[in-house]
């Protein structure tokens, strides 16, 4: 499978994202979150910069299912979900992951007819990367 | 025309075009097609290869202007240019060559695309180059190829407007229809039906496989020169009436989940532009020519060109609007869909074709024609008129 490729903006989430946690960028003056990460601020220009923890609750904005061809890697899952969620904290900022059953259960476990838009979903982490559960109501 | 008072309105003229055959493996190499295209279409405008100046072509093109120039015999080169962004660049090249012709830098431009898409690798399948979109983000989950990017997009867009299938039917079966008539289409004399998309295979659901373009080698190319010199010129001249680049605001690439506003992509702008500095309406538009790489792309374009309403494009495409005869004829080469799938250039030559009256799906008495570019990317767009 392909491993995150961090650039110097990126690296923090993933190191974040290792350690179990979902945070994004903010703005260290004027506090608007922003995604994906940038060197500086597009509201107010400020270099400074945070990193914010949010909830990681949010709700699919939308998702597909990937069929062959694909990857070798990916292949061998398909077909599989890719889902964009939207974040509860901030809506504007959608994360792109999977739905899984639970963390670590593999790509393409998740019954595609399973998947909705709106439905509410958190996140859990496997292996260093996000991903997203169904929440249970 | 002075520079500054009309700007490029009408101010230079598309006077030649050329083309290589198209298929799913061509023997020869890119750089080879790409000659034979220019060469072509430097004929077919009845100029001489040493009178060429300005060069414009746009990324993921192999074929490079030193190469071009020397194997040509081009003259000395005063303007080169090479616009970013893939597909999104094709009606870019044509713009850069008109506005440095106005402008005094150059005299004859040539424009042009060789690929060989159809035998040579997938750039998606190339994971040690950083491709043009926020990979870092995308790719770990398995969104790996443009057609997962957009497919995403469209399901919020089916969602959100309750658009179906059988629009996106209706526009793959538009350019399928009209390739079905040119006979240097891939796809002459293959029909396509319902029944055939409806239980084709999945790529990336809700896209299918006729929802995507046809991977294809060849190579087209055009000739720009001022209106002025195009009265001399061997054809008659098909006039830059309007041209545009977009790269909008908050804009993420063809990922563009972050923007406020994903469903609004660089057509919107582009379009506010293009109109802008336009005699013409969408009304006036005879028939487009819509870079269909995708089938929902075309859907965003006719909104963003100002076609129909906001989530109106599923249904603009009922009735058959987008077939001959119909309120705005789509493609009629065939497009990337079903004629070939050369980052959007062929849609250039067939504008060009309708408004000289030669086209294999002719529009009767055409006299406006929109080109587009990739839509998802930053992008550009033409009017040409006769
Ligand atoms: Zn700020």
């Amino acid at each position: 499978m392909l491993r995150p490729v961090p650039d110097a903006d990126g690296a923090p989430f993933w190191e974040y994202a290792a350690q179990g946690e979902l945070r994004v960028q903010a703005c260290g003056d004027c506090g608007e979150l922003r995604f994906p990460p940038r060197p500086c601020c597009p509201h107010c220009q400020s270099f400074a910069s945070e990193w914010r923890p949010v909830s990681g609750r949010g709700r699919v904005w939308s998702y597909v299912v990937a069929h062959p061809p694909l990857l070798p890697d990916y292949a061998a899952h398909a077909p599989y979900n890719v889902v964009v969620v939207e974040l509860d904290e901030a809506p504007r900022i959608r994360l792109v992951g999977n739905l899984v059953a639970g963390a670590g259960q593999p790509l393409g476990a998740f019954p595609p007819e399973n998947l909705r838009i709106g439905a509410r979903v958190r996140a859990v982490f496997h292996d260093g990367l996000p991903q997203w559960v169904p929440e249970r109501s | 025309m002075a520079a500054g008072s009309g700007g490029l309105k009408d101010a230079t003229a598309v006077v030649g075009i050329g083309q290589t055959p198209f298929a799913k493996r061509l023997p020869e190499d890119e750089r080879t097609l790409a000659c034979r295209a220019v060469l072509a279409a430097l004929d077919d405008a009845g100029i001489a290869p040493g009178e060429v100046d300005a060069l414009a072509s746009y990324t993921m093109e192999e074929t490079d202007e030193v190469e071009l120039a020397k194997a040509c015999g081009f003259g000395d080169i005063t303007f080169f240019s090479k616009v970013g962004f893939g597909g999104g660049g094709s009606c870019a090249t044509v713009a850069h060559l008109a506005a440095a012709i106005v402008a005094g830098q150059a005299g004859v431009g040539v424009a042009w695309r060789s690929r060989k898409r159809g035998s040579g690798p997938r750039p998606w399948t190339d994971t040690t180059v950083q491709l043009p979109t926020p990979a870092q983000w995308t790719r770990p989950y398995g969104l790996l190829r443009p057609a997962d990017e957009i497919a995403m997009l469209t399901r919020r867009y089916l969602h959100e407007y309750g658009a179906t299938r059988d629009h996106l039917f209706n526009v793959a079966l538009a350019c399928r229809n009209r390739a079905n008539q040119n006979p240097a289409a891939i796809m002459y004399e293959r029909p396509l039906t319902r029944e055939m998309y409806m239980t084709s295979r999945w790529i990336s659901e809700p896209l299918c496989l006729f929802d995507n373009c046809l991977e294809t080698d060849g190579a087209l190319a055009c000739v720009v020169v001022s209106a002025e010199r195009a009265r001399d010129c061997r054809r008659r001249p098909v006039y830059v009436h309007s041209a545009a680049q977009s790269l909008p605001a908050q804009h993420h690439g063809m990922v563009n989940y972050w923007n406020d506003d994903p469903l609004t992509g660089p057509a919107w702008s582009a379009a506010r532009h293009l109109w802008k500095h336009s005699d013409l309406t969408p009304e006036d538009v005879d028939v487009a020519q819509i870079y269909d790489a995708f089938t929902p792309l075309v859907l965003l374009s006719l909104e963003g060109y100002g076609f129909c309403g906001r989530g109106e494009g599923g249904a603009f495409t009922e009735g058959g609007a987008l077939e001959t005869g119909g309120l705005l004829p789509l493609n009629t080469g065939g497009g990337g869909l079903s004629e070939a799938y050369v980052h959007g250039f062929n849609l250039i030559n067939e504008g060009v074709r309708q408004l000289r009256g030669t086209s294999t799906a002719q529009v009767p008495d055409a006299s406006a024609c929109l080109v587009t570019a990739g839509e998802g990317v930053p992008t550009s767009a033409l009017l040409l008129r006769s």
